[in-house]
């Protein structure tokens, strides 16, 4: 039987205000427990919620940035259930009328065409805190600090037919948030969270097959690897004449396999209702035109800038455009070094595998943009080699300064002087003597190969600083003549 | 000097006839010495009390005025006080004590009003006879073998009784409305948002309102201002300039419009209180008003409206309360479900379970759209008759509860009995009316009460109403035997 | 519709109130009452008419993001059953 998988998925993204939705506490990750929770998050007799603008207007930036439809009048809702982490005993969600409707997001697939995924609405909420299940006496622990942390819940259509498709999104959705600066998608510190939604159905089915809900995914590796073992585990039950039976699953990475969640399963009657100590939120159309204005340049129009304006593929475009933090860092190395293309392959090339090394992010690369784009003038300017051009990033690497001192330091200066480079060809070449007289007596298709051999004993004569094209050409004449 | 109203005080502190610190202990060993007959209050805040008098002194002495700088309040217990335990008249409460102020707490104190204590309740502000306390029945003291109403009970019987010019009460179906009838005081329930419910614990957020309860208008027109006004932590606060409420009290009332609402005086009133009514509706006549006939033809779905919006908000109100960041806790949890179930069973008292169940119940998969929804469609047609209303009247005028106070225990039996005593002061709360309730007479010794409703923020003309009232009539003036 | 004792142990687990057995009979008979009264609801054409959340009618105010709370937790957690090492401390959630 073929099977056909389809996937939704649910980001919790937490956007990056300063204090809470509901109160003035900080959203500060990382603090000692309780420190960051008020009367209002510790849902304290008597307390009442205020609703924080920048959380609003967060979520309106989402919104727009997927062509969706914002509420012109939005409203929260309770949704009740129990559970320690959660101490008013319900959530402040949004239910019937959220913030962000229906939008939409195009991802890039492996072989390069775009798919659009359908997001079917984005509402704002609050977030839990966190149940520490180290062994207090066999007591479970309680720290709220984090309950309260405005949440965008990003719901997606069931549009995904592959894990693959579901990380591309998952990634396409974490750059999106962080190109708007409205969630630092920190996803070890759980900034973003991700629900997935898995089921499967014969190829040409219609109707879905019955879903489980993998709940709260936080790496892209994970997510790839719990929706491919929960779509295996769900093939095997029916081929076993077994049936899926809906439920709350959570990921087991140690042992790469999904386990149902029975502790949440009682309780679903969450019994949402309009939340009478808030007031619908009004969306004023200037409002929205004000956030509509400031909003920074979006990844997918990034990508057609880069290929317009300089010319670049649309796999290098795409690359390069994944992060922010990339794209800036790509546009300043062009601007400073004058090439974009030599630019491009120098970010995704040298500093890429620099910075997997490492293991860090761009921004803390130890090459700053000024730096690299310093040497690329270097480059273009004749002043150095390709190749000796990765001698001085190494050295950038390891802090020695920049490309002008390493150069002037390591002497790494290219050879142009044609007296200086014709001398030091003849002592090659009398050196080398006897496949000199080999290289005259080949014919045309073996001294191909040959000519490489005294290019080589060239280049290493001269400690790579010859200039590569006049090597060529001066070895050309001489063994020629 | 227990007789002195909130104006009378006001005046005396000002010229220095007494101090703060004398009245205070003087009221303080009068509570302590009557209370026991009527258990009005929860606690008595002596120590503070005596301090803060202090310091109002003080504060006088340094030039300082103002009607509320030294004088006597307590607090209903529903309203968070730092320091001192805040029970709501409730078990899972009773080791509760608040960390921080409610705004209305914090407001008066700083206007220099002296806390003598936190009044009885019904549990959670649950009811309307003040029987359902964890700290046993409030007794009205114009008959101690009566309730005096609820919620506000615990308020309403201290000031009937004289332990102190005025209290705070807060209003949900009538719980200031109804007591002060019961008990023969003036109560008023602002427009829903003019007082701040930041620490005050909500039995209904939609619903709930805090306001002065006292033996005359002008001495709730003195509170009320002390009380009222915009409030930055309440989402449902409204910012509006809050009046001089003292300002107009003695305006006139000529040609002053008053709509008496048909289906106010049908069956199920007391005769005898009709009368009494009617009667009231002659003063005002003499005082220069016009009576018309009004409709409210909504008015009899109200009840089933509240008991459906009432327990559902309360149903989720009342989940923080979980045994586990403050208030009652079980012994021994044996797993989490153990935890919520026992402390839960046995902190809350029967009348709040019920009403928990109701709103579960109302609000639960398949349910919502019949009661919830349904509810809320029904309260907008009450709200919309009111509108209608006021299109033709100044104030709307009627009897505040069908009959006088009962007798303790003898609606127990049935819920929906009591349910159906909040029948006239419902309305207001649904469609957030600002509505007073004023002494109008007796029967069989009981006190009778006349409510007044107004149109949203027109407090004012209620007190005005009220005062006028007040000047060509004495039954605010009469104290219970004994008191 | 009258409720039977086992839809009030439903309602009575979701909203986590343990009752007493011998309590169920009486309880199921207020909750009927009650609900007999509210019933009386759905008598009333509601056609078309907008809900009413709020009597006034009003839209929500916005807060400035600002951090205006500072650590209070020793005073918070003095009114908690149960804490350890500045946590809440419940019976063990088991996931």
């Amino acid at each position: 039987m073929q099977w056909e998988v389809v996937i939704g998925l649910e980001i919790h993204t937490q956007l990056a205000t300063q204090s809470k939705i509901f109160s003035g506490s900080a959203t500060t990750f990382g603090s000692e427990p309780n420190t960051q929770a008020s009367l209002v998050d510790l849902g304290m007799p008597g307390v009442l919620p205020v609703l924080n603008q920048e959380a609003v207007r967060m979520a309106c930036m989402f919104g727009l940035a997927i062509d969706a439809e914002i509420g012109p009048r939005n409203v929260f809702a309770r949704k009740n259930y129990f559970y320690p982490d959660l101490p008013k005993g319900y959530q402040i969600s949004q239910m019937d009328l959220p913030i962000v409707g229906k939008g939409h997001l195009d991802i890039a697939l492996e072989d390069g065409t775009l798919k659009r995924i359908g997001v079917t609405r984005a509402h704002l909420e609050e977030d839990a805190g966190k149940s520490l299940h180290e062994d207090f006496n066999g007591a479970t622990g309680i720290d709220l600090n984090r309950a309260g942390t405005p949440l965008l819940e990003i719901v997606s259509e069931p549009d995904m037919r592959s894990a693959k498709e579901a990380v591309a999104y998952v990634k396409a959705i974490h750059a999106l948030v962080r190109y708007l600066g409205i969630c630092d998608g920190n996803m070890a510190e759980g900034s973003l969270r991700c629900d997935c939604n898995v089921s499967v159905r014969p190829k040409g089915q219609v109707e879905f097959g019955t879903r489980c809900e993998i709940k709260n995914v936080n790496s892209f590796r994970f997510i790839e690897r719990a929706i491919n073992s929960e779509i295996q585990r769900q093939i095997d039950l029916i081929e076993d004449g077994g049936k899926v039976v809906q439920e709350t699953r959570l990921y087991d990475p140690n042992k790469d396999e999904t386990r149902s969640m029975r502790s949440k399963e009682e309780a679903n009657d969450y019994r949402y209702f309009p939340d009478p100590d808030l007031l619908p939120v009004v969306i004023e159309p200037s409002f929205l035109e004000t956030v509509r204005a400031s909003l920074p340049e979006l990844p997918t129009q990034k990508v057609e800038r880069f290929q317009s304006q300089y010319g670049l593929s649309a796999y290098d475009a795409n690359v390069l455009a994944s992060s922010r933090e990339q794209a800036d860092y790509f546009e300043q190395v062009a601007s400073i070094g004058g090439d974009a293309k030599l630019a491009a392959n120098w970010v995704m090339v040298e500093l890429g595998s620099l910075l997997n090394k490492l293991g860090v992010e761009i921004d803390q690369s130890p090459v700053s943009a000024e730096l690299l784009g310093g040497m690329l003038q270097r480059i273009r300017d004749n002043t150095i080699s390709g190749k000796i051009a990765k001698t001085v990033f190494e050295a950038m690497a390891a802090g020695e300064g920049d490309a002008d001192s390493i150069i002037e330091s390591k002497g790494l200066k290219q050879v142009t002087d044609t007296g200086a480079i014709d001398k030091m060809l003849d002592e090659v070449l009398a050196a080398n003597a006897e496949q000199v007289e080999q290289y005259r007596a080949a014919d045309e298709a073996k001294r191909g190969k040959m000519f490489g051999f005294f290019v080589g004993q060239a280049m290493k004569a001269s400690k790579g600083k010859a200039n590569p094209g006049q090597v060529n050409q001066l070895l050309k004449a001489k063994l020629e003549g | 000097m227990h007789q002195l109203t909130l104006a009378e005080i006001a005046r005396g502190l000002a010229d220095k006839s007494f101090s703060s610190e004398e009245l205070t202990g003087a009221l303080l060993s009068r509570i302590k010495q009557l209370d026991p007959q009527i258990n009005s209050f929860i606690s008595i805040t002596e120590a503070q009390a005596l301090q803060q008098a202090r310091a109002a002194d003080a504060r006088r002495a340094n030039g300082e005025t103002g009607a509320l700088l030294g004088a006597p309040i307590a607090h209903k217990d529903l309203f968070c006080t730092q320091g001192v335990r805040t029970s709501c008249g409730s078990k899972m409460l009773d080791s509760f004590t608040a960390p921080y102020d409610a705004t209305v707490v914090a407001k008066l104190a700083e206007a220099g009003m002296v806390t003598l204590g936190k009044t009885n309740m019904d549990e959670f502000a649950m009811g309307s006879a003040n029987e359902s306390s964890h700290y046993g029945a409030v007794k009205n003291p114009w008959n101690l073998e009566h309730v005096p109403g609820g919620s506000s009970g615990g308020s309403a019987a201290a000031v009937a009784a004289r332990l102190l010019p005025v209290a705070t009460g807060t209003d949900t179906g009538g719980s200031i409305r109804q007591p002060a009838a019961l008990t023969n005081l003036t109560g008023l329930k602002p427009t829903y948002g003019r007082v701040s419910r930041w620490g005050m614990i909500a039995y209904a957020s939609s619903l709930d309102q805090g306001g002065p309860m006292a033996r005359t208008a002008e001495d709730c027109a003195l509170l009320l201002q002390g009380m009222a006004g915009f409030d930055a932590k309440d989402s449902t606060s409204v910012d509006e300039s809050v009046p001089d409420y003292s300002a107009n009290l003695n305006a006139s009332l000529q040609g002053l419009r008053i709509g008496l609402p048909k289906e106010y005086f049908g069956a199920g009133l007391d005769p005898r209180i009709a009368e009494l009514v009617q009667a009231s509706v002659k003063e005002l006549e003499k005082l220069g008003a016009v009576v018309k006939e009004i409709s409210l033809p909504n008015m009899q779905h109200a009840i089933p409206a509240y008991y459906v919006i009432a327990p559902a908000e309360a149903s989720s109100n009342l989940s923080r309360f979980d045994g586990v960041r403050f208030g009652y806790r079980c012994e021994a949890p044996k797993d989490l479900t153990d935890l919520y179930k026992r402390s839960r069973g046995e902190g809350f008292g029967a009348e709040v379970q019920r009403r928990i169940m109701v709103g579960t119940y109302a609000l639960s998969a398949g349910y919502y759209d019949a009661y919830y929804v349904k509810a809320q469609q029904i309260r907008r047609l009450i709200k919309n008759d009111f509108m209608a209303a006021f299109e033709q009247v100044d104030v709307i005028l009627g009897p505040t509860t069908p009959n006088p106070a009962w007798k303790l225990g003898s609606k127990n039996a049935d819920p929906v009995a009591a349910y159906l005593e909040d029948v006239y002061t419902i309305t207001a709360n649904l469609a957030g009316l600002p509505g007073l309730s004023m002494p109008a007479g007796f029967v069989d010794g009981l006190p009778v009460g006349v409510q007044l409703l107004a149109p949203y923020f027109q407090e004012g003309r209620l007190l005005n109403v009220a005062h006028r009232y007040q000047q060509v009539t004495d039954w605010h003036t009469r104290a219970p035997k004994g008191f | 519709m009258a409720l039977q004792r086992c839809d009030v142990e439903k309602i009575a687990h979701l909203a986590r109130l343990g009752l007493n057995e011998g309590e169920l009979p009486r309880i199921t008979d207020a909750l009927n009452s009650i609900l007999g009264l509210v019933d009386q609801m759905q008598a009333v054409d509601t056609t078309g008419i907008e809900p009413l959340a709020h009597p006034l009618e009003a839209t929500q105010r916005l807060r400035p993001d600002q951090v205006t709370e500072s650590n209070q937790r020793d005073r918070y957690q003095a009114v908690a059953p149960s804490t350890e090492n500045g946590l809440y401390l419940v019976p063990k959630v088991i996931e």
